[in-house]
């Protein structure tokens, strides 16, 4: 995926993404024991795992969006850098009552994004022409998409995204790496919970495995 | 700022799109008001005199019936996720979160009272008190609603729960509120400390619930 042009980008941030000893539980259950991850600008790491190992349980402690029962998480050595991480869930935090605009402009509010970022989110994946439709008049595919064009709206330097490609086309998915991609170059780092095997250079691998929860 | 308007402004165009629950308000609102004008007969004294007492608690009911949407469907599509990330200070997104609520149900109610208190022959006298009565108290309903919707946001088919948990925090203002309307429309001395009682209800559920919901929606993140 790396281009040609890389080494030309300009580096925004410089994104260190540290977990030490990150337990989690659901519901009274273990789900996640003892996950360390480090991650230096520019890194991926690829999140695998059967159903139930605890992606989604591990991506949102990560996000802050569930306290872990140990450990300790944090950004560029701050423990309350949370605010520098997005996470994009399974769902797709959009309204289908909405336009596909209205909520991309709902977001960029609540980020405190420029105005400007909407109209780039929006051609970042392709949805110039659903502008004014109804995200519940959206197929799964385009629906996703504008899930993940709130990581562009947002523009955080850490990514921590949930099976990011699971209803896309393989044009779309190519889309989502090559903004994987750009992201890395400006020295974001990327977590990835997916079972598509996605073709990224150089990511990491971390397999969780079914027993902590069971 | 900018995140606080936006999300009462979404709130607000979600209302009053198709699904979005104000015109249902009310509408329930005015079904009440109508059962009651039946039920009671042709007694036309009778039903000016219990008029105020039955569109307070046809206010208090149609606000009930929609504050389980106040938080479940943001949490169900992943938004509350994304609110709760984004929000410097949750309890603000909280008190944002009741003014949304309140101007979709709250200000319609207050704005179709004047129609049904016709149908329910109400005393010319008795319409500006119970007016002002509502304006007052509403606000409080909404608030103290917000906070029993954040307390019951992950509990599946929640509307009957939040109704039993908000009707014993609604009496103070039920009673304030329709007393402030009987003791204005009678020329009565104590509507004046019933409006203030009114009042004292409606901060005191400002300055509480926008707290406790912020504790509410952040303990059921776990």
């Amino acid at each position: 995926m790396e281009r040609a042009d890389s080494d030309t980008a300009a580096r925004r941030w410089s994104a260190r993404f540290c977990a030490r000893g990150v337990g989690v539980s659901r519901g009274g259950v273990r789900i996640v024991n003892d996950i360390s991850l480090d991650l230096d600008p520019g890194d991926v790491v690829i999140l695998t795992g059967p159903n139930g190992s605890g992606k989604t349980t591990l991506l949102r402690a990560l996000a802050g969006l569930l306290r872990p029962d140990e450990g300790a998480i944090s950004v560029n050595g701050a423990e309350n850098g949370l605010k520098s991480v997005i996470y994009c869930g399974p769902q797709n935090a959009a309204k289908t009552a909405l336009t596909v605009d209205e909520n991309l402009r709902f977001w960029a509010a609540l980020y405190g994004a420029p105005g400007g970022r909407v109209a780039e989110a929006r051609a970042a994946f392709n949805l110039d022409p659903y502008a004014d439709r109804f995200a519940g008049a959206l197929s799964t595919g385009l629906f996703r998409r504008l899930g993940l064009s709130r990581l562009i709206i947002a523009q955080k330097p850490v990514w921590l995204v949930d099976e990011p490609t699971a209803s896309l086309d393989a044009a779309s998915s190519a889309l989502f790496l090559s903004h994987v991609a750009a992201h890395r170059r400006q020295g974001g780092a990327t977590i990835i919970a997916t079972h598509d095997a996605l073709d990224i250079a150089s990511a990491r691998r971390l397999r969780l495995s079914e027993e902590a929860a069971a | 700022m900018r995140a606080v308007q936006a999300i009462i402004a979404r709130d607000l165009r979600l209302a009053f799109r198709a699904g979005g629950g104000a015109p249902q308000a009310v509408a329930f609102f005015a079904v009440i008001g109508v059962l009651f004008a039946l039920a009671v007969g042709p007694d036309l004294s009778l039903i000016s005199k219990i008029a105020a007492p039955v569109i307070w608690t046809g206010a208090l009911l149609a606000t009930q019936i929609s504050l389980d949407q106040i938080y479940r469907a943001d949490r169900e599509d992943g938004s509350l996720d994304v609110i709760i990330a984004t929000s410097d200070e949750l309890m603000v997104t909280a008190a944002a979160k009741a003014v949304a609520h309140w101007l979709s149900t709250g200000l319609p109610l207050i704005i179709a009272t004047p129609v049904l208190a016709i149908l329910l022959n109400l005393d010319r006298d008795a319409y500006v008190p119970l007016l002002l009565s509502l304006l007052i108290g509403t606000p409080g309903l909404s608030l103290i609603g917000s906070f029993a919707a954040a307390l019951a946001v992950a509990l599946p088919r929640a509307s009957l729960l939040i109704s039993i948990i908000v009707s014993p925090l609604y009496i103070p203002i039920l009673i304030f509120g329709a007393g402030a309307a009987a003791a204005g429309a009678a020329g009565d001395p104590q509507y004046g400390a019933n409006l203030s009682l009114l009042g004292a209800a409606t901060l005191f559920a400002a300055a509480f619930a926008p707290i406790a919901s912020a504790a509410a929606l952040r303990s059921n993140q776990d």
